[in-house]
């Protein structure tokens, strides 16, 4: 799992809901969804996704190929973690 | 897709939308236009010539059309009436939708056979009292009981809605989910009652007949296209609105420019040796007219070649093919007023004339709409927060 901060206590998917929890703007309080429910019916809308990818690729320090800028990339908390960890920080 | 026996050559449908663009729905243009009246002469001649069905595949009796072949279908009704094109292009639309994301329901796939023998209209309803403008958001929601549905909806403009055989409509999946997760119902004229809510007196396109509708519906839980709008949307309605917009966009256009060269064409008939001062406008309007005609051609020719690859449908899904359809929308809606206005220069006083051959009056204030149908400030504050992300690499 590519981190810049080797030292953090939390774990990928546990900064991944930070991020969600910061920029989601979800319907649904991100700590009562599963790690593979939809994000997208939890109120996830296109606009806040876009903030969503900024804010991980600050938190990871990596950059989102186009390839991966699609709704499915960010369809769950596990989608993105396994996103997440085919990149490697920059 | 191949062409099965059923399946016209496009040559055929070309050649049939050519003639009703000509000899039905330019006759009656000025009188839908004047009226706000539904283009009733040139909708039963589509619906004569089955090309309500163009769109449904050939396996299942329709003419398997690709989006290249629907737009050139649109932009030559358009030279006729921009309504009528514009009501042709809504209903395609919808069409476009159940064919990519239906068809493999029993209800659907036979929804769409009958089409070919019956050539339902149908109408679109994204829009909603509350949501202003944002077809990705839903207030109202269907409930489904059983194997029935009912939903109620408040539309703000519904084309041709007093007119549909069918309406195709946004909700949300059920009434308490987030707004945002949206799917598509499909009401046929006995499913729904409507109770018009507004009037339709418009700057143009008075003949799409676009009131305000509360629509209340019920019918077969079938009736819920499969799947999520977030993924037809971007998969069918957006890519199909924006070609098909920009393509009739631009036949209005091109008829305006149309009469402005043949009113130069009689100038330099009085003058042979000099060529007219106003030629070198029409060169200059000409181009811009290829350009935008290029635009839209370069977009549904990339569209329909990746529909015929494996991965093509969920490409579609990317930020980059949203990126594309949204440039084209508000590049086209920019680029169309401009040149009927460069048109009206050219034609002078016998363009600002409504009661001339040389008229482009009517093309100026259809082409208005265009910026205004799915806002461009709207669309271009979306492609703005996607290009943060967005490397086009
Ligand atoms: C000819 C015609 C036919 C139509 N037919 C149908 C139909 O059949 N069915 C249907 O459902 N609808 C139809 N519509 C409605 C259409 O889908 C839109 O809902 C409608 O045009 C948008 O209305 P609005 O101007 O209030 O939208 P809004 O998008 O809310 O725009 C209003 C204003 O807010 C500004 N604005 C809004 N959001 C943003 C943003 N994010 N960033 C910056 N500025 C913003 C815009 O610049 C604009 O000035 C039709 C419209 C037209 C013109």
């Amino acid at each position: 799992m590519p981190t810049n901060a080797p030292t953090s206590p939390l774990t990928a998917s546990e900064r991944v809901r930070q991020v969600l929890k910061a920029h989601g703007r979800l319907a649904t309080a991100i700590e009562s969804l599963g790690d593979t429910d939809s994000l997208y019916q939890a109120g996830l809308t296109s606009h806040a996704s876009i903030n969503v990818m900024l804010g991980l690729e600050g938190e990871f320090n990596i950059e989102f190929p186009d390839s991966l800028l699609k709704r499915g990339t960010f369809e769950s908390v596990a989608a993105i973690t396994s996103a997440l960890e085919t990149l490697t920080p920059g | 897709m191949t062409r099965s026996t059923t399946a016209r050559p496009f040559a055929e449908l070309l050649a049939l939308t050519r003639t009703i663009a000509r000899e039905v729905a330019a006759k009656h243009a000025d009188s839908v236009d004047r009226d706000a009246r539904f283009p009733s002469e040139t909708l039963a001649a589509l619906k004569d010539a089955k090309l309500l069905s163009t769109l449904v595949p050939s396996a299942l009796g329709g003419d398997g059309a690709s989006l290249s072949e629907l737009a050139q279908l649109c932009s030559v009704l358009a030279e006729g009436c921009s309504s009528s094109a514009m009501i042709l292009a809504m209903h395609q639309i919808q069409v476009a939708c159940l064919v990519r994301h239906g068809q493999d329901t029993p209800f659907f796939q036979n929804y769409l056979r009958l089409m070919v023998s019956s050539q339902p209209l149908i109408g679109s309803v994204t829009s909603e009292v509350g949501t202003f403008g944002d077809t990705r958001s839903s207030i109202c929601g269907v409930e489904v009981a059983g194997d029935r549905f009912t939903l109620m909806k408040k539309a703000t403009t519904v084309s041709y809605g007093a007119y549909c055989d069918a309406l195709l409509l946004t909700c949300r999946r059920n009434p308490e989910t987030s707004a945002s997760d949206q799917v598509l119902v499909l009401a046929t004229k006995d499913d729904y009652q409507l109770k018009q809510t507004t009037a339709w007196d418009t700057l143009g396109m008075r003949g799409t007949n676009s009131p305000g509708f509360e629509v209340h519906c019920q019918g077969s839980a079938e009736q819920i296209l499969p799947g999520a709008y977030a993924d037809s949307s971007a998969m069918s309605m957006v890519p199909y609105s924006h070609v098909l917009w920009s393509a009739l966009w631009q036949g209005i256009a091109a008829d305006a420019v149309g009469r402005a060269a043949t009113m130069v064409r009689a100038e330099a008939r009085k003058t042979p040796g000099t060529t007219p001062t106003s030629a070198i406008r029409l060169a200059q309007v000409h181009s811009d007219l290829q350009a935008m005609k290029h635009h839209w051609q370069a977009t549904a020719n990339e569209f329909d070649q990746l529909e015929a690859t494996d991965a093509g449908r969920t490409e579609l899904l990317s930020l980059g093919w949203a990126l594309k359809f949204n440039n084209l929308k508000t590049s086209c809606s920019d680029m169309a007023p401009r040149i009927v206005h460069q048109a009206l220069q050219i034609t002078g006083i016998m363009g600002y004339k409504n009661d001339s051959p040389y008229s482009v009056g009517r093309h100026y204030r259809d082409v208005l709409s265009a910026s205004l149908m799915v806002s461009n400030d709207r669309i271009a504050a979306k492609s703005a927060s996607m290009l943060l992300v967005f490397k086009d690499t």
